[in-house]
């Protein structure tokens, strides 16, 4: 659905997106994982032709972007940063207008828009303009604009944000079932647990470069050791010499190849379990482990000694 | 073209759009209603075109609320309608996605001119009739079927007509001339009123520049040099030199900054 080579922005002495390599398939839901300031968006305004690259190549549905923008966008949703509309105007004027853009007949529009409105709970919005609306409102409107033409691939950046907790459930829930039905979700975010509740692939963008890509079970895969928790620490700790990597008062983390060999093995040496279970990457941690400092962290260069 | 269905359909439905005429169509009926209740003309030579012959004969009022608003008025509405169609898009951030709805980039362009055109046009179209009904019913006819020209002598009213809709297409490209500038300069900044602005900048410096003799070697190829030519239409016989003159430099100003427009357009990242 997106493929990348070598794609690249430069803005003067900055480099943006350096040599970006992206592959998300039909069926994905793709986190786009990156601080504030890593290239995320400069990288979907590329995806979009809104911003041109500086060299490299990008497909969008197979077509090389921005040059079959006429044939790709209209199959494509998306928000981009945040989302837009003229502020005088109602939240379904302002769809209306873009139904009429994208070529939708007269007959037929206000059907098309209600529709769109109902999917992201705004249904039963009045005739307010939207000038008037509240952030969440705002964002509601923007994924409806995105949903409008009833796209293959949709292009989310941090589509939630400013919405309550209630709001961030029900689009998950809405972009989880826009998944099921088909639609390919491109979600650029710097939330990991956004993307880590509805991700099935991740790439992370640091300062500009990817540095992972890679499915989501993948990435969560089993670590090799195993968390235990006992309130006889000491004496599990006596019995499996040498292959205790951690402990405190309350848990042990153990490398073992078999589990249920060591569940046997504590149980028969008399340790109590109250809980057993093979530790996993987080995807906190193999993220961070990626990554450099935070991106829109800009220590003092260090002086030299001498220099 | 849809893009231009939905910027003509905003044009009339927006409230900017009728307050701005109506101030504009403002001056003339204020300077038509001070002219029936004083009966003082300018003294001949001086004052807006037309406004002494108009003193006799009402009809020729639509012309001198032309030459009136011409100068700045209009020019000053075009500035701010032109420089906003861009760059108030990208402030508002809807240009972004006006451009993956998709709308493509010379689509819009287009669009955005033949809609601020058709604002040209309209205003003129109400300034014209506001201008005929204020000035024949305070300013009274003369003889019927009879104009006289500019020269003094007399014109049919077929010729009368020719001519008067000749005037307007020249005002419109006078107009078109100073859109092309203020989109240019809403393509290059990303604030309306910069833009704006910038486009009125040139205009007064332009008009300054005419007064001062030593700028006497540029004097022709400044924009507003020529606006007022449509007047030489009235003269018997007609006095082309500068009506063809203005056309010129008016289609060469277009030329140049709706094609600079439109290149730096194509080829601008829109991050906004």
């Amino acid at each position: 659905m997106i493929r990348t080579h070598g794609l690249t922005k430069r803005y003067g002495a900055i480099t943006a997106v350096d040599q970006l390599d992206l592959d998300v398939r039909e069926g994905d839901v793709y986190g786009f994982l990156g601080a504030n300031g890593s290239g995320k968006t400069t990288t979907v305004r590329m995806l979009l032709g809104l911003v041109l690259a500086t060299s490299g190549t990008a497909e969008v549905l197979g077509r090389a972007m921005p040059r079959a923008g006429r044939e790709v966008l209209p199959q494509v949703g998306a928000l981009v940063e945040s989302p837009a509309a003229y502020p005088r105007l109602s939240g379904r004027a302002n769809l209306r207008v873009h139904d009429a853009l994208a070529g939708g007949r007269r007959r037929g529009r206000a059907g098309r828009v209600d529709d769109v409105l109902d999917r992201v709970g705004l249904g039963g919005v009045d005739q307010r303009p939207v000038r008037a609306y509240s952030l969440g409102m705002r964002q509601r409107l923007g994924l409806a604009h995105a949903l409008l033409s009833q796209p293959r691939l949709l292009v989310l950046d941090e589509p939630t944000n400013g919405l309550d907790p209630q709001g961030i459930r029900e689009i998950r829930d809405l972009l989880t079932e826009l998944n099921a039905a088909g639609t390919t979700v491109f979600l650029s975010s710097h939330l990991l647990a956004e993307v880590e509740q509805m991700a099935t692939r991740v790439g992370v963008l640091d300062r500009g470069r990817l540095v992972l890509q890679e499915s989501l079970e993948v990435l969560k895969r089993p670590t090799g050791r195993t968390y235990v928790r006992t309130p006889d620490v000491a004496a599990a700790r006596a019995l499996l010499d040498g292959q205790v990597e951690a402990y405190d008062e309350a848990s042990l983390l153990v490398r073992v190849r078999d589990v249920a060999a060591l569940n046997a093995q504590l149980v028969g040496a008399g340790v109590r379990i109250s809980e057993l279970a093979p530790e996993k990457h987080t995807l906190e941690d193999v993220v961070l482990a990626a990554s450099s400092a935070a991106g829109d962290r800009f220590d003092r260069d260090v002086p030299r000694v001498g220099s | 073209m849809r893009a231009l269905t939905v910027e003509l359909h905003q044009l009339v439905r927006s409230r900017r759009t009728w307050v701005t005429i109506l101030l504009i169509d403002l001056l003339p009926t204020i300077v038509a209603v001070l002219l029936a209740v004083t009966d003082i003309g300018p003294r001949p030579g001086t004052g807006p075109a037309f406004l002494s012959a108009v003193l006799t004969d009402g009809t020729l009022f639509p012309l001198a609320a032309l030459a009136i608003v011409l100068p700045l008025f209009l020019p000053i509405a075009v500035a701010v309608q032109a420089g906003d169609a861009i760059a108030g898009e990208a402030q508002q951030g809807t240009l972004r996605y006006l451009l993956v709805r998709p709308v493509g980039r010379t689509r819009l362009l287009v669009a955005k001119l033949v809609s601020v055109m058709a604002f040209v046009l309209l205003t003129l179209a109400v300034v014209a009739v506001t201008a005929y009904v204020v000035g024949v019913l305070l300013l009274g006819t003369s003889d019927a079927g009879q104009t006289t020209t500019v020269s003094g002598t007399s014109l049919t009213q077929g010729q009368m007509i020719g001519r008067t809709f000749l005037a307007l297409a020249f005002a419109l490209l006078c107009m078109l001339g100073v859109a092309s500038i203020a989109l240019f300069l809403s393509t290059v900044v990303d604030s309306p009123l910069g833009a704006a602005l910038g486009t009125m900048a040139v205009l007064v410096a332009s008009t300054l520049l005419l007064t001062l003799d030593a700028a006497d070697v540029v004097s022709d190829y400044l924009p507003t040099r020529y606006w007022l030519a449509f007047i030489d239409l009235f003269r018997d016989p007609i006095h082309w030199r500068d009506v063809i003159r203005g056309t010129l430099l008016q289609a060469g100003y277009v030329v140049v900054f709706l094609g600079a427009g439109w290149a730096n357009f194509m080829t601008r990242d829109v991050t906004q």
